[in-house]
């Protein structure tokens, strides 16, 4: 019930912050403010729940709650939300991002705040519902709704080219989507065949015993759709120019959550439902992730404009998150999670930074910055710390990632480490140069910038310290997933060695 | 005639009866609201008569009509829509042409023969309900008689329609020689004794049959007609084509084609994939280049038929059928809706201009901020159409998936997905035109009484029933499964 209620307080705080533009238009941020405080606020008492054991397949898995409710009993669809450690880490972050979003925004919209607010509370809701739905026809319910309010989020406040971008995010989410809707669907008659009724609950549908032939194009379907939206290379056109043009608080969003919610999907669907079939495509999909990681690199660092250049950063650490995942080590997915929400709170920093340039600047092209650390100084002290961050400096967050899907990975495949480590090093190139170019060398104009203020410290401070923590102390963040992990672990074994065995 | 088979088609009786005083009231005491109001409370009762025939289903009256679960969910959705045609209507017409009240009780008609056609369970009764439906539609569109496009709209309509009545009927007389029977479920014993040169003519008259059938449908290669007539005729009318016509239509050939066993035969099923196939790429891909809102929807119109031609194909392949039935009933559910909701909205812009109806995109400009409401009923529609969830057209492309998956129809469901994916651009562009930031003229619409509470019922309708669609689809099981 916590869970409805948690969904519900976003949907409903949606609304009224449309409703209370009416009556004033500063209104609907005070109320968004409320939304997502209230939310947080029915999320602390999951922290210390009890988990219960719930058999999933060969395995039991361990579930702080599950709510579950009749929806279209025809098709056996129910109301079925769960919550482990993983989705409440994911939905924490989610509740996190969605405040740092709402302060970055907090004096830029002055069109129609009222929908602004609106379509920030009903991502928020999507994404949320995603991490908890474990009926599949749910998720993809929750999936696409968190797409319409992001759609409106760029075509309606974006920058010069929205049109375009909208329509391309809107498409490349949707189709692959749409593939994974027929994947579900197939999946679950296929079910129906083996078991007698329709079912579209998760924990029935782990563990069956289906076709080789057919379970391998039904995890295609899953796979493609989550790929797109992590993304992964070569599907990841849509996203340098989605962040480009989007809001600064969209382009929190995006980079913040929406992308996680791929990965997420890869580790809670993809692979517990069809582990055979994944790991026959789990060489190509770590290969993916590789050339993803080195590409990314390098498009960044040949990127003009600032937000595509921090996008392009994010196709190359997203790699590393998919290595990682289809690694399917305890250690690459421990690390993968972990890249996730340090990738999360950086990217999101770093885009941050990104719409206050744009917004003092009116520009995001790096050649026409430089030398800004005169101007605003506390903005490049802060700047310097999340790009030192995001190039994986030992100490902070995405260090640990980084570093526990590679020596993860080692142990599977040589090569593919190998290669993905190259991209650390054009990270550190692309990074330091981007940093030189906004924010030292001598001024190339005279400007009176306004530094950052009191709102916006306040906020970068709070996720330099998660960064900070996450470096030097990850060990809770790992104690809250582990039982989650080592279920879905037990579900298929260490894979890659029966997948050699079998050779 | 039993008491039984009387009450079985009192609805019918009731109807026409309606028509008959409300031609004298016409004849006697011409005014607007007194006929509308008529025709609302003839809509009601006909509806309300359903009621006690529920009990008695199935029940046959003579050779010609069968009163079934089937016949009664259609005939439903008939009046629903005519309801709301009759509401959107009055508000287009109540300023303009000096004599509309003629208009309403053609309405009538129209939705008579199409509650005949559903109904019907023999050749005789489908081309009565056809031509009854078809005749009071050409007037319908032509209406105003002071459009050019209006004008142009009816005549390709008549003309159209009427060569597709005629292969409609030949193909009967085709199957008739051979069978000796015309009605549908004869067939079925017969067609199946049936070789050589008995075959041929069975496919050849199904053939000539579905061509008819594909004109009416607007299903490409037979679909040129569509985005003219859309265009050219008032928005109701073309709301009731859309809807009633289509959807009747599309019942009875369901009916026909499974319940004489034609669709089983594998060349016609075949020429089905081929033309569902070609209409949802047509009609997405054609729409793409498009400027005008009511030709968009005429494009979109056809690669919907073509969606639920999926359904139809299902209904022909083996363990296909009771799923197919149920979820051609949901997408015309969903598309009824749907549809009505979209043709509301731009009845409501149109009101403003007398002389042209509100087609191009750049009427609906920065709508989302000057006439929010509105702007959010038809952002709902236009997801609906696309198929996004929170909407009623969600479920029902899930339900389109969901027949195809269980006969294994993999081309055709790939074709939806492509199809679904170019649709968005089409109707993304509109959503985009609405929240553009203009002081255009859009502020000067005003959302009148009735029309406005029928697209904010139907916007209602189309929410709830997308994200809790069990009621309807409790409601189709109990009457067609």
């Amino acid at each position: 019930m916590q869970l409805v209620a948690l969904i519900s307080v976003l949907f409903i705080g949606g609304l009224v912050a449309w409703l209370a533009e009416r009556r004033n238009h500063d209104w609907p941020k005070w109320v968004s403010l409320i939304t997502i405080l209230l939310s947080a606020l029915l999320m602390i008492p999951l922290f210390s729940l009890e988990p219960t054991s719930v058999p999933l397949g060969a395995a039991t898995s361990q579930w702080l709650l599950v709510y579950e409710a009749p929806w279209i009993p025809r098709f056996g669809i129910s109301f079925l939300l769960g919550m482990d450690g993983l989705s409440l880490l994911m939905v924490a972050l989610t509740l996190f991002l969605g405040l740092v979003a709402l302060a970055s925004s907090w004096n830029e919209i002055d069109h129609q705040p009222g929908f602004f607010q609106f379509n920030l509370m009903w991502t928020l809701a999507g994404v949320t519902g995603v991490f908890v739905a474990l009926d599949l026809f749910l998720f993809f319910f929750f999936w696409e709704v968190m797409l319409i309010p992001m759609y409106f989020l760029i075509a309606i406040w974006g920058h010069e080219n929205k049109a375009y971008a909208s329509m391309k995010f809107f498409l490349f989410t949707q189709i692959s989507g749409l593939f994974m809707l027929l994947s579900i669907l197939a999946f679950v008659f296929a079910a129906a065949d083996l078991t007698g009724n329709f079912t579209f609950n998760y924990f029935d549908l782990v563990g069956l015993n289906l076709d080789p032939d057919l379970a391998w194009w039904l995890m295609l379907g899953f796979f493609v759709a989550f790929v797109v939206k992590l993304p992964g290379f070569p599907f990841h056109t849509w996203l340098p120019d989605a962040h480009t043009q989007a809001p600064t608080a969209a382009s929190v969003l995006l980079a913040g959550i929406l992308l996680k919610t791929g990965a997420y999907g890869l580790i809670r669907f993809t692979v517990p439902l069809f582990p055979e079939a994944a790991m026959e495509i789990a060489q190509v999909a770590m290969l993916l992730g590789a050339i993803g990681v080195v590409y990314g690199a390098i498009m960044a660092f040949a990127q003009d404009d600032f937000k595509r250049l921090v996008a392009y950063s994010s196709v190359s650490h997203m790699g590393f998150v998919l290595i990682g995942i289809f690694a399917w080590r305890e250690l690459t997915l421990q690390g993968s999670v972990m890249q996730m929400v340090a990738h999360g709170l950086s990217t999101a920093a770093l885009f941050m930074i990104a719409g206050a340039l744009q917004h003092r600047l009116h520009t995001r092209d790096v050649s026409e910055m430089g030398g800004l650390w005169k101007d605003m100084p506390r903005m490049g002290a802060i700047a310097m710390f999340f790009i030192i961050a995001s190039l994986g400096m030992p100490g902070l967050g995405n260090f640990v990632g980084e570093f526990m899907i590679l020596m993860g990975t080692f142990q599977v495949n040589v090569p593919i480490t190998v290669f993905a480590s190259l991209g650390l090093i054009v990270a550190a190139v692309y990074s330091l140069v981007a940093m030189q170019r906004v924010f030292q060398g001598a001024p190339t104009a005279d400007r009176n910038l306004q530094d950052f203020d009191l709102r916006e410290v306040a906020t970068m401070v709070l996720m330099m310290l998660g960064l900070v923590y996450l470096g030097v102390h990850p060990q809770p963040v790992f104690d809250m997933v582990e039982p989650a992990l080592t279920s879905l672990y037990q579900l298929t074994g260490p894979m890659h060695e029966w997948v050699g065995a079998a050779r | 005639m039993s008491d039984q088979q009387l009450v079985a088609i009192l609805p019918h009786i009731l109807l026409s009866a309606l028509i008959l005083i409300q031609m004298m009231v016409i004849a006697f005491a011409r005014n607007l609201v007194t006929t509308v109001v008529i025709s609302i409370i003839a809509l009601v009762l006909t509806g309300l008569a359903f009621i006690p025939v529920h009990s008695l289903i199935p029940i046959v009256v003579t050779p010609l009509i069968v009163l079934d679960g089937y016949a009664i969910f259609y005939s439903g959705l008939i009046l629903m829509s005519a309801t709301a045609v009759t509401l959107m209507a009055y508000d287009y017409f109540k300023d303009r042409e000096e004599r509309q009240d003629e208009f309403f009780m053609l309405l009538l008609l129209a939705t008579l023969g199409a509650l005949i056609l559903v109904c019907s369970s023999h050749f005789a009764s489908l081309i009565l309900g056809l031509e009854l439906l078809g005749v009071s539609l050409y007037t319908m569109i032509s209406y105003p008689r002071k459009g050019l496009l209006t004008l142009e709209a009816a005549l390709k309509y008549l003309i159209l329609s009427g060569v597709s009545s005629t292969f409609i009927l030949f193909g009967a007389a085709l199957i008739y020689a051979i069978s000796g029977s015309l009605g549908f479920a004869e067939l079925a014993t017969i067609g199946s004794a049936e070789n050589g040169t008995g075959e041929l003519f069975l496919t050849a008259g199904s053939a000539l049959i579905f061509g008819g059938i594909m004109f009416k449908l607007s299903l490409t290669p037979f679909h040129m007609w569509t985005p003219d007539v859309y265009e050219g005729a008032p928005a109701p009318v073309t709301a009731f084509v859309a809807t009633v016509s289509k959807g009747a239509i599309f019942a009875i050939s369901l009916r026909l084609f499974t319940s004489s066993g034609l669709i089983e035969t594998s060349s016609i099923l075949t020429g089905l994939s081929i033309v569902a196939i070609l209409s949802m790429l047509a009609g997405n891909l054609l729409a793409l280049k498009q400027d005008n809102v009511k030709r968009i929807l005429a494009y979109s119109s056809i690669a919907h038929l073509g969606y639920l031609m999926v359904a139809f194909i299902a209904a022909g392949m083996v363990g296909g059928k009771v799923l197919a039935f149920e979820a051609s009933s949901y997408f015309l559910f969903a598309y009824f809706i749907t549809t009505l909701g979209a043709f509301g909205v731009v009845t409501i812009v149109s009101l403003r201009d007398h002389e042209k109806d509100a087609g191009d995109i750049s009427n609906y400009e920065g709508l989302f901020w000057h006439r929010p409401l509105l702007a959010i009923m038809f952002t709902l529609t236009l997801l609906s159409l696309a198929g996004i969830p929170l909407t009623v057209g969600f479920i029902g492309k899930f339900y389109i998936f969901t027949a195809g998956v269980t006969t294994t129809l993999w081309l055709l469901l790939l074709t939806v997905i492509a199809g679904s994916g170019i649709g968005l651009f089409y109707y993304l562009r509109i959503i985009f035109a609405m929240t553009k930031r203009t002081d255009a003229s859009v502020s000067e619409i005003e959302i009148p009484l009735a029309g406005g509470c029928a697209v904010a019922a139907i916007s209602a309708a189309m929410l709830l029933f997308g994200i809790y669609p069990a009621p309807v689809i409790n409601l189709i099981n109990n009457l067609i499964a």
